[in-house]
């Protein structure tokens, strides 16, 4: 059995017939090859799947595709502006705030929200706002770093 | 220009394709007409398979194929295990790709289901039908050495794969003659490594040439060629390895895995191509982990502290069958380093690597040099507490004075150059060790116990030569490549055989170029982990890329500059003996405006318009560099934490790292490895475990339960270091990968039991949770006098 979705992904609609109990993580990666979001485990914890849906992040391995009918998802692949990146992009360029790059999609969009919400974070506040992102090479400090130079910027405001 | 490049914190040119989510890593790759395969794995630690029947999930909606041993049986032969470790009386059971008669670990896997879709996989294995008679299972290496413990494999007595001994010096003598005599358990718990990718296999094999191509989330791209070969009879030259982008390693990607094999026979079965992403809960299960060590370990001493003698028993679980590089990881990276920074006249280690029921253990962040590391840091403190002394200063009465071009040691290495000495007087000079010590002393601030942690330490990278290799029993070499290859616009491609996954050499190597070269980094593009498009080479692990890697590209680009610098000198119609160089520029003595740059060679030398006599057109070059030697990179660091009393949560405070790697060619990467390093150490000490349950199932089997490190836990970490370089390297340089993790257990764990001594503790079992903290304290109020 499938059911029709139509979801909005970074700016481009997509018509599709998924099955109920696709995540929408799934949807993203194999039913339209939008392979800038990574899993990382099954159980919710890492955040290397996270997402902005309708501008608020989540971790896109908890819904299922059929939850973001008619929403408008933001992935990594969505966030620069053309050419120019967006100022978190640059600022994890910029600090060394990815080794291997795995974690990076999700730490990106993570920190997006958490400069939505806390626009001028200390360090604290960014340590908590990402723990709910797990990353294995960086040891986070330069993570912090570059989420603190974003914020020095114009990040969160897009 | 070379200054300025080598030692800059450039930004990495790998970084524009991971921050927009444009790399592609293996499970983001998609062929025409893929499959997808799924394992099914097994719910037992130890069993009998009594019957197997895949005809039903065969049948189901969407399914290709469902295959167990005995499909496989001639056409897929064991995993090997490549590290024959000599006079060891090394046995090694058969690693089944596919598991035949017996499973002996929850995670080996029974059966593989391929279907249209990785749903439609999954959903089938619910439908094959396994029958299990249950067997008594073994986790603990020491009960699994036991007399009357279970027994894994028919024809390994004991569950004994290998008992290896290191010795040097007259122990008895100096355990005879000591005035002190420190003893201690320690357990190495088993630690999951956890890179943020999962494994993954995608396999294509072409009916029709017989070639197989296959992307793997693999740290070493030719030795997977090499052992496909073996595994699946096919001729090396038809199989094509790539390692695209690779999310971190840690170890746990250096293995030739079951699964990737199985994967590989499910393509070259069903002649379309087959793809296999492991789930976190299989990479708990059946990705390698590390660790495992039971060690009985003395320490002998005179009354004023001098080190006289180590002495030790080791207990090493290595998991169900031997993982690929296995036997080398408790033994040669361990026990070869058991003297560290220190003048140790006399060590014995008897290693006893057993097999037990639980995931394959191998190579994990630092590979058997944190639990040396550990092991001796440990007993420096433990030996401080006896005779009521600094720790500093115990270790400062042991310290190897400096030394630039070769210093031996007691387990028959020839270390290449070092300055412990300096770095702990850094360290404690840069952290104000007095000032904190007469804070400790002050006592607790609310319930809350200030301790300081030292290690100081030195590892081994830069693994080869070959010939120690071969004598090691490594099945393989030990040296690296490296092809530079100018274009006419003078831009460059290098090709590198080691396979870097997320280290960030595509910049360094491109520094390395720029500075020998004075050509711009940006215009180097480094080209790695693809058999059929980088010369041979032997992978990414043990801090080797750059130590070994690096000086064959520096020798490489050195010999450009030696055929550029004829070509030069024809150009400029001058002798080539009166030619220099300068960062790019090549001019005739005295004269430097008149000059060619690398750029205008690279042109003249592709075109080869007017070359000199017997010259060859092209500007490229290669060299299979074997080091003479191991590097050497050393460093001492302090941890400073709290402990709180009343609940035994441990804080830590702060963080300082002194490294010397040798000369940095970027600093900034440099630092990021020291962060990524320390943090995984300190996961080890206070929060990471594999715990299994009596009856072998993986209790941590999610990262729910399975405590990684998390942002909020961590200080900002206080990078320092020095630099000595190595005398035998090119460049000088010695590795960074591990440093970290091999220093910040110890010093962690360390600051901890110094927080816990005036408590009575002396000593808790790894990892540090508040809980046993806060039990030990209790224990130790009980026994108090
Ligand atoms: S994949 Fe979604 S949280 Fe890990
Ligand atoms: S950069 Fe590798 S997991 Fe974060």
């Amino acid at each position: 059995m499938t059911v029709p979705v139509s979801i909005t992904v970074n700016g481009q609609r997509y018509d599709r017939e998924v099955e109920p109990r696709l995540l929408l993580v799934h949807f993203l990666r194999e039913v339209i090859g939008s392979t800038g979001t990574k899993v990382g485990c099954d159980t919710s914890q890492c955040g290397a799947c996270t997402v902005l849906l309708d501008g608020i992040s989540l971790k896109s391995c908890t819904a299922l595709a059929v939850q973001a009918d008619g929403a408008e998802v933001t992935t990594i692949e969505g966030l620069a502006a053309g050419e120019a990146l967006h100022p978190l992009q640059d600022a994890f360029w910029e600090k060394h705030g990815l080794q291997c790059g795995f974690c990076t999609p999700g730490m990106i969009m993570a920190s997006h929200e958490l400069l939505r919400v806390t626009p001028d974070p200390s360090d604290a506040q960014i340590r908590h706002g990402l723990e709910g992102n797990l990353c294995r090479c960086t040891g986070y400090q330069n993570i912090v770093r570059a989420v603190r130079q974003a914020a020095g910027t114009t990040a969160g405001q897009r | 220009m070379s200054t300025r490049i080598f030692g800059s914190g450039i930004r990495r040119r790998e970084d524009p394709r991971l921050i927009t989510g444009s790399a592609t890593y293996t499970d983001d790759l998609t062929l025409p007409r893929m499959a997808h395969a799924a394992m099914l794995r097994s719910p037992h630690a130890h069993a009998r398979i009594t019957s197997i029947d895949t005809s039903r999930a065969a049948a189901a909606p969407g399914v290709v194929a469902a295959y167990t041993h005995a499909d496989t049986e001639g056409a897929v032969a064991p995993a090997p295990c490549a590290w024959h470790l000599p006079d060891s009386d090394l046995k090694m059971a058969d690693y089944h790709c596919l598991a035949k008669d017996v499973v002996r670990y929850v995670g080996d896997i029974v059966a593989v289901v391929v279907a249209e879709s990785r749903y439609a996989a999954e959903d089938a294995l619910e439908l094959v039908d396994v029958g299990y008679e249950p067997l008594p299972a073994v986790i603990d290496p020491e009960a699994a050495a036991a007399e009357g413990a279970p027994q894994l494999h028919d024809e390994i007595a004991g569950n004994q794969a290998f008992h290896w001994q290191v010795a040097g010096g007259d122990v008895d003598a100096a355990f005879a003659e000591a005035e002190v005599v420190v003893s201690d358990r320690i357990i190495q718990q088993r630690l999951i490594p956890n890179a943020m990718e999962p494994r993954a296999a995608l396999a294509s094999y072409t009916r029709a040439t017989g070639e197989l191509t296959v992307w793997n989330t693999t740290q070493n791209p030719h030795i997977v060629r090499f052992l496909t070969s073996l595994v699946l009879g096919l001729s090396e030259d038809k199989i094509r390895v790539i390692a695209p982008e690779v999310g971190g390693g840690f170890g746990s990607k250096i293995a030739a895995y079951p699964a990737d094999f199985v994967t590989m026979f499910c393509s070259r079965k069903l002649g379309r191509p087959v793809k296999w992403t492991e789930t976190r809960t299989e990479n708990y299960q059946a990705t390698t982990h590390g660790r495992d060590h039971v060690q009985q370990v003395e320490l002998a001493a005179k009354k004023d502290g001098t080190v006289l003698g180590l002495r030790c028993t080791v207990h090493a679980g290595m998991g169900a069958y031997l993982s690929t590089a296995a036997p080398g990881i408790p033994t040669i990276l361990h026990g070869l380093m058991l003297s560290g920074v220190y003048t140790m006249p006399a060590v014995r280690e008897d290693v006893y690597g057993i097999y037990t029921n639980g995931t394959p253990v191998e190579a994990y962040r630092g590979a058997g040099r944190p639990e040396a590391t550990f092991m001796l840091e440990r007993m420096m403190d433990v030996l401080a507490a006896r005779l009521d002394m600094d720790p500093a200063d115990v270790r400062r009465k042991n310290l190897i004075p400096r030394f630039e071009d070769g210093h031996d040691v007691v387990t028959s290495l020839t270390y290449d150059s070092g300055d412990y000495p300096a770095a702990l007087d850094k360290v404690l000079s840069h952290a104000d060790y007095a000032g904190l010590r007469a804070r400790q002393k002050a006592g607790p601030a609310n319930g809350a116990y200030l301790g300081l942690g030292l290690a100081t330490y030195v590892e081994i990278c830069g693994l080869g030569p070959s010939q120690v290799a071969g004598a090691i029993g490594f099945q393989g070499g030990l040296w690296e490549s490296a092809i530079v290859r100018f274009h006419p616009s003078g831009k460059v491609h290098v090709f590198i055989g080691a396979s870097p996954h997320g280290q960030g050499e595509e910049t360094t190597f491109a520094q390395i170029v720029g500075s020998e070269l004075g050509v711009d980094p940006q215009d180097v593009k480094v080209f790695h982990g693809d058999t059929d498009n980088t010369p041979m080479g032997w992978g990414t692990y043990g801090s080797r890329t750059t130590a070994v890697g690096g000086a064959a590209l520096a020798l490489t680009a050195r010999k450009i500059r030696d055929k550029a610098k004829v070509i030069a000198a024809h150009l400029l119609e001058a002798a080539v003996e009166d030619m220099e160089y300068e960062d790019g520029k090549f001019f005739v003595k005295g004269a430097p405006d008149q000059h060619k740059t690398i750029g205008d060679i690279a042109l003249m030398a592709n075109v080869a318009w007017n070359m000199p006599k017997g010259v060859e057109a092209g500007l490229e070059a290669s060299t299979f560099y074997d080091p003479p030697n191991f590097t050497f990179p050393f460093g001492a660091h302090l941890a400073v934490v709290e402990v709180d009393a009343e609940t035994g949560a441990v804080t830590l405070k702060r963080y300082v790292a002194l490294d010397d790697c040798g000369p940095q060619i970027n600093p900034v990467i440099v630092e990021g490895q020291v962060h990524g390093g320390v943090v995984q150490g300190v996961g080890q000490a206070l929060w990471e475990e594999a715990v299994y349950d009596e009856g072998g199932q993986l209790v941590t089997g999610s990262m729910l339960d399975y405590a990684l490190p998390r942002a909020d836990l961590l200080p900002d970490i206080e990078v320092l270091s020095t630099v000595t370089p190595s005398p035998h390297h090119p460049l000088g340089v010695k590795g960074i990968g591990e440093a970290g993790t091999i220093a910040s257990t110890a010093a962690v764990y360390n600051a901890v039991l110094d927080a816990l001594r005036p408590l009575g503790v002396s000593s808790v079992r790894m990892p540090l949770t508040p809980e046993r903290v806060w039990q030990a304290i209790r224990d130790a109020k009980k026994s108090a006098p």
